[in-house]
Order: C-alpha cells, then sequence, then structure tokens
C-alpha cells in the first residue's frame, strides 16, 4: 500500500517540477508546488522566453536593467479565456521589442497568468508587485481587472488595461484608464449601429447573467434599442453550469420572429450558440461584441458556421494602412496566427505608454506613485493614435473616445463592413 | 408544439445527464462512494475521441464509408480504452488505500482527483477549447416541424441500451451477483469467497468505460471541449442520480430524462433566468417527499 502511495507522490512531484520548469524565470518561490500546474502557461515552450523579463536588457546591454520601465499586467494565459491572455500577452511583446529597438524608452514586459479568475489576478499582481512593477497594464479581462484594479488604487500603480471593459473597472479610480471601449458604450454602438444600417427590427438578445461583461453590454444595448424603437423581441440568458444547452433560447427567439439575435458574450458559448442554431435550422442573422473576437481560431471549429456574424471592434486586421499591415505580418511572423483586437489594444497600450512618458520626460528611477501622477496629468490631456482608432482621448474617468468599426466574417476571416 | 418540441429538447438534455447519471449511480450503487471524479473522467473521454478522431479523419477519402466509420469508431474505443484504464487506476491509487477510512475522506480524495484531472488535462493540452466532431455526423430527423437531432436518438437509444444491460449483468451474472453481495456487506461478501477487491475494480472499470461513452456522446452533442467541460455535467447528472435514486440504475434513467424536461420547461415558461433555481427546488421538494428518490429503495437499518 505504502509502495502505491509512494509512486503517486513521486508522479505528483514530478507533474510540479515539470510545470515549474515550463514556467521559465517566472515562476515565484512563493507558489505553493500544487498550484503549479494551474499557472502553467500550456504553450509550447518556444514561446516561454517571451515571458522572460530578463530578455530586453539582454538585446539591449547599453541600458542595463536598471534603465526600463517595468510593466506588468495579469491575463488569462490559460483556462477558458486563454485566447484574449495570450493575445494581448504577444501584442505588448511586439510593442516593447519594437519601442526597445528604438534605443529611446525601454521596457521590461512582465506578464502573469490569472486564468479569467479575480482572486488569481490579485495573487499574480502581487507577484507582479514584488517584481517592482512601476507601470501595469491591468488585466485583460473585467472581472479580474475589477480586482486588480482596486489594488492599483490603492497602491498608487498606474493602469492602463488593454481590454477589461465594464464599468467597476474604472469607476471611482482616478488612475486605471481602458484602452477598449466600455460595456456602455459597446451596447448603445451596437444598438445604434443596427439601426443605422437598418439591420433588423425585431431583435433578440441572449446574455450570461452571472457575467458583469455580458450584462453590462446587454442593460445598455436594451434601453438603447428602445430609444431607437428597435423592439427586442425576446431576451433569454444562460449562466456557468448552465451554457452547453441553447436550444430554449434560440427556440424562443425563433418563435419570436427575432431576424438578428444579439450575442454579447465570449466566444465561447457563441460557438455552441451557432452550431445548435444550425442543427436547429434556424439561421438570423448574428451581431456579436469584441468576446466574439476568437471564434475563428477555435481549434476544429467550422468558420462555415461563423459566416455573416457581424461584430463592432476597433481592430480590423485587414486594414490597408501601413501600420495594421505591419503589425499584422510581424504578429503572424512570430506567433503563427492573425492578431485578433486583443493584441492590437494590448499594442496600443505600451505606444499609449511610450508617448505618454516621452512627453511626461518620465525616467525608469522615478517612484510608481510619481509616475502615476504624471501619468494622470498625461492621459487626461494627450491624444493617441493607435492600430485601434486614430486621435484618441480619454476622460478623467478613464474612459476612451474613438470610433469603432463593423466588421463581418467572410469566408473564415474578417472583413470590414 | 412549441410544447412538443421543448419536450423533445428536454429529453435530449435529459438523456445526456441520464447516461453520465448511470456511472455514477453504478459506482455509487456498489462501492458505496460519490465518484466525483466521474465527471473529469468523461471530459478524458471527450479528449481521447477528440485526438482519435482528427487525427485519423485525414488518412481516408473525402466523403468515403471508411471515413464515416474509421476514425469514430476508433475514437470511441480509444476513449473507452483509456477511461477504463484510468479508473481502475484512480481506484487503486486513490481509493483502495481508503477502503476502511470514514466515507468523508473519500469523499474529499474523489474532489482531489477530480481537481487533478481538470489541471493535468490543462496541462496536457492546453485550455483553449478544441471543437469536436460529432460521431454520427450532424444529420437531422425532421417530423413536421420538429426535428431531433440524430446524436439525440442515438444517446436516448444508447442509454436505454446500457440501462437494460446493468440491469440484466447486476441481477443475472456472477460478478453482478458478487457486486450486489459487496454492496450490502463488504465484510459477509468476504467471508463467502468473494474477492471484494477485484469486484470493486470491475465496478470502477465499467463506471469508466460508461463515462467514456458519455463523454463522446456528450462532445456530440454540445462539441466545445474544454479542461471544465466534464465537471458541471457532472454535478448535474449527480442531481439526476439523487434525484432518480441514487444506487437505483433505472432510477438514473429516469431522474436524468426528468431533470432535462423540467429545466427545459422551467426555461422555456417560466425564465431562463432562475431555471436552476426551479430544477433544484422541485429535487427538494421530491426529496421531502420521498427521501430515497423517486426509484430508491428505503433501507431499514438494523440496529
Amino acid at each position: 500500500m505504502k509502495k502505491y502511495l509512494a509512486l503517486l507522490l513521486a508522479l505528483a512531484m514530478v507533474f510540479a517540477l515539470a510545470a515549474c520548469a515550463n514556467n521559465g524565470g517566472n515562476s515565484t518561490p512563493s507558489e505553493a508546488p500544487s498550484e503549479a500546474p494551474v499557472e502553467t502557461p500550456s504553450e509550447a515552450p518556444s514561446e516561454a522566453p517571451v515571458e522572460t523579463p530578463s530578455e530586453a536588457p539582454a538585446e539591449n546591454p547599453a541600458e542595463g536593467a536598471t534603465a526600463a520601465f517595468k510593466l506588468g499586467g495579469t491575463g488569462p494565459l490559460t483556462g477558458p479565456a486563454a485566447i484574449y491572455g495570450t493575445a494581448a500577452r504577444n501584442g505588448a511583446q511586439i510593442a516593447v521589442d519594437e519601442i526597445n529597438a528604438l534605443g529611446g524608452i525601454q521596457f521590461e514586459l512582465n506578464y502573469q497568468d490569472d486564468t479569467h479568475d479575480a482572486e488569481k489576478a490579485v495573487t499574480a499582481y502581487n507577484t507582479l508587485k514584488d517584481w517592482g512593477m512601476q507601470l501595469s497594464l491591468g488585466s485583460v479581462t473585467s472581472k479580474p481587472c475589477e480586482a486588480t484594479a482596486a489594488k492599483n488604487f490603492e497602491d498608487r500603480i498606474f493602469a492602463l488595461t488593454p481590454s477589461a471593459s465594464s464599468t467597476a473597472v474604472t469607476e471611482g479610480k482616478d488612475n486605471v484608464f481602458q484602452m477598449c471601449f466600455m460595456d456602455p458604450n459597446q451596447g448603445s454602438a451596437s444598438a445604434q449601429y443596427i439601426f443605422d444600417q437598418g439591420l433588423a427590427s425585431k431583435v433578440a438578445v441572449i446574455w450570461k447573467n452571472d457575467d458583469v461583461y455580458s450584462k453590462g453590454i446587454r442593460d445598455t444595448f436594451v434601453s438603447k434599442a428602445a430609444e431607437l424603437g428597435l423592439e427586442v423581441v425576446s431576451e433569454t440568458t444562460f449562466a456557468d453550469g448552465n451554457d452547453s444547452d441553447f436550444n430554449v433560447q434560440l427556440t424562443e427567439a425563433k418563435n419570436a420572429g427575432a431576424d438578428l439575435v444579439f450575442l454579447p458574450m465570449y466566444y465561447t458559448p457563441a460557438s455552441l450558440i451557432l452550431s445548435q442554431a444550425d442543427t436547429m435550422g434556424y439561421a438570423p442573422k448574428w451581431f456579436g461584441v469584441d468576446g466574439m473576437d476568437g471564434i475563428l481560431t477555435l481549434e476544429g471549429f467550422d468558420t462555415a458556421l461563423a459566416e455573416g456574424v457581424m461584430l463592432l471592434t476597433p481592430f480590423n486586421a485587414d486594414a490597408e494602412d501601413a501600420k495594421t499591415q505591419a503589425f499584422v505580418e510581424k504578429y503572424q511572423a512570430q506567433y503563427g496566427e492573425v492578431p485578433n483586437q486583443f493584441a492590437a489594444d494590448a499594442y496600443d497600450c505600451v505606444y499609449a505608454y511610450a508617448q505618454a512618458l516621452e512627453a511626461a520626460g518620465a525616467t525608469p528611477d522615478m517612484s510608481a506613485a510619481d509616475l502615476c501622477d504624471a501619468m494622470i496629468a498625461q492621459f487626461t490631456s494627450m491624444t493617441f493614435d493607435g492600430l485601434t482608432g486614430e486621435s484618441m482621448t480619454w476622460g478623467a474617468d478613464g474612459a476612451v473616445t474613438k470610433a469603432p468599426k463593423g466588421m463581418v466574417i467572410q469566408d473564415g476571416a474578417y472583413v470590414g463592413m | 408544439m412549441t410544447f412538443l418540441s421543448y419536450l423533445i429538447q428536454g429529453i435530449s438534455l435529459g438523456s445526456i445527464y441520464a447516461i453520465i447519471a448511470l456511472g455514477y449511480t453504478m459506482v455509487y450503487g456498489i462501492a458505496k462512494m460519490l465518484n466525483f471524479a466521474h465527471g473529469d473522467v468523461i471530459m478524458v473521454g471527450g479528449y481521447m475521441c477528440f485526438f482519435a478522431t482528427s487525427g485519423l479523419r485525414d488518412r481516408f477519402a473525402d466523403g468515403s464509408v471508411a471515413q464515416a466509420v474509421i476514425p469514430n469508431l476508433a475514437g470511441l474505443l480509444l476513449a473507452m480504452f483509456v477511461c477504463t484504464l484510468l479508473g481502475i487506476t484512480i481506484e487503486r491509487l486513490a481509493y483502495k488505500p481508503l477502503r476502511q477510512a470514514p466515507s468523508l475522506a473519500v469523499l474529499i480524495t474523489a474532489i482531489g482527483v477530480s481537481y487533478f484531472l481538470q489541471n493535468g488535462a490543462q496541462v496536457l493540452w492546453s485550455s483553449n477549447p478544441k471543437i469536436c466532431s460529432s460521431i454520427i455526423g450532424k444529420g437531422v430527423l425532421s417530423l413536421g416541424q420538429l426535428s431531433i437531432s440524430h446524436v439525440i436518438l442515438l444517446t436516448v437509444v444508447v442509454c436505454v441500451v446500457i440501462m437494460l444491460a446493468l440491469t440484466w449483468f447486476t441481477g443475472n451474472t456472477r460478478m453482478g451477483k458478487a457486486m450486489r453481495a459487496c454492496s450490502e456487506d463488504k465484510a459477509a461478501a468476504q467471508l463467502m469467497g468473494i474477492n471484494v477487491n477485484a469486484t470493486i475494480s470491475m465496478t470502477f472499470a465499467i463506471g469508466s468505460a460508461l463515462a467514456a461513452i458519455a463523454g463522446v456522446l456528450f462532445t456530440s452533442a454540445y462539441p466545445t471541449l474544454q479542461p471544465t467541460t466534464g465537471a458541471l455535467p457532472g454535478i448535474k447528472a449527480f442531481t439526476a442520480a439523487v434525484f432518480g435514486g441514487i444506487g437505483s440504475i433505472p432510477g438514473a434513467m429516469l431522474g436524468g430524462i426528468l431533470l432535462g424536461v423540467i429545466e427545459t420547461f422551467a426555461k422555456g415558461y417560466i425564465s431562463t433566468q432562475v431555471s436552476d433555481a426551479i430544477v433544484f427546488a422541485v429535487l427538494i421538494v421530491i426529496l421531502l417527499v420521498k427521501p430515497a428518490g423517486l426509484l430508491g429503495k428505503q433501507v431499514a437499518e438494523k440496529v
């Protein structure tokens, strides 16, 4: 009996060790070994060097490690929302490499995994704080970012989140800013877009009632739709643990005669909705939000199901401008896929930081709190041109102003509408 | 018409719960322990099927009969083989040492095994969701305005077959009788010359093979596969098993289907927001009236 037990323990140890090895220089001694497999980025080891903080100084030996701004962020590098976290990390890394190569302002990037979980995000945030983070990229997704933004506010570390869009992220915090649209803006912009383009008169909404992101968008969508005279004929919900069967929701939308279904949710449930509607023979117009981004890169997903799905997103990988094309090309070369909006948002975040730091004349030896004040002054006054919009500005509440682009999926790729 | 289509959807969902609940209830009935890792064995089964089908499909000509049959069959067999091995291994390593331990310790161990499998799957196969293809294609049977997908028809049929086979097996075979003897009194069974350990291993092997079948059917009906796929259906199926009377094989099937139907009607006619609350309220009422579940046996304890 003892033999088996010993064998089991040995096995567990091997697992934990293998996991730590994968984690490269990033794993902290404070992590319990049992937690290691959860937090390990499960990507191929070839990506591991990207995360290693020591890379930037190695490339620029003249600068030395102390001359770089320490930029930290958390995101789901594993877990059901991993596509967003890895995309944001990759996008930010490209921007950091580009900026560092110019020789001016230097960044050191450190992304920690939060598995789209608020508690893990706080742990990841504390790891970054111990590492000496001066500027933060917040968290990639809304729920964790609400937790880390509170810490950012408490610790006076400035945060610019690429994609956490809920209002609670920035509410009441003077030093937390967003690169993406706030949820209410997404909801009302979507309703406005559907109305302006005359896409539908009867709309159904399926939303996730235990997710702030989904609820925030749905609330403003419904009130804007009422204002415009768009008729919401069916409104149904789902929640964690109840998110595999959508037949009832779809039947209800179908019976109510909805000719467009609005899906304010992430891509995983959306992929199930699309395939179940297909089985039912229900083919309305589909309208998604930025969480829909990523559906095309799902392994094994039949992209024909997503044909004609529309979504509002600020970034279009097919855009003709040189900046976008250069970014897409670089991203494809390094990571083997077309970047989504999250990658572009994170890329913009790093460039916005570079512009603000330059304008403020900030130096890496400044404390996080001093940098925080300088950044607040810069972000509320500057105008920034990035991949996800021209002449973006920020209000004192941390929300960004930029124009959304309508996109539609055609032949398995996003095309501007 | 809406009523009928909701009913069919409810039975579809319920048949998936039922097929998972059969494995739960069988292991509980014999080994008297709740194997919370059952849902995660289902997930492993789904992954095995996914790898086999996606790996083999390209080796056959598009549209040929061989392409339609061989990868899917291989997927099912691989899933059953791996899950059976996994089930026996889990039993040997995690549960057997605790045979004499209090049942609470075993319960916590089962939860631990469940997390171990989930995190192991995350390390091995990454957490990015994978979309499985259905093992019998996407066909739909249309009856006027109603439509039933082939996967669901298959699930209902398989569910009934498994239920009948298990009932026959536990009632009429030597091994089945040994299982029932173990479930009544392990010590007495041992004195009668029954190898209790082998019998319980066998129970886990069968339960895990059933989990593999459930996994393949589940991912055919709901194709998004990720390391947490098995956890929540597992809990729902456990509820179904309790509903029908845990330990009772026909009860698991009845409980699963009723749970699916109630859930669907609650969603369709009352509110999608509180459907789960309604389902569990019904469960509470039923357990108040019939504490052993719908088909459960009330066993008088001799003191």
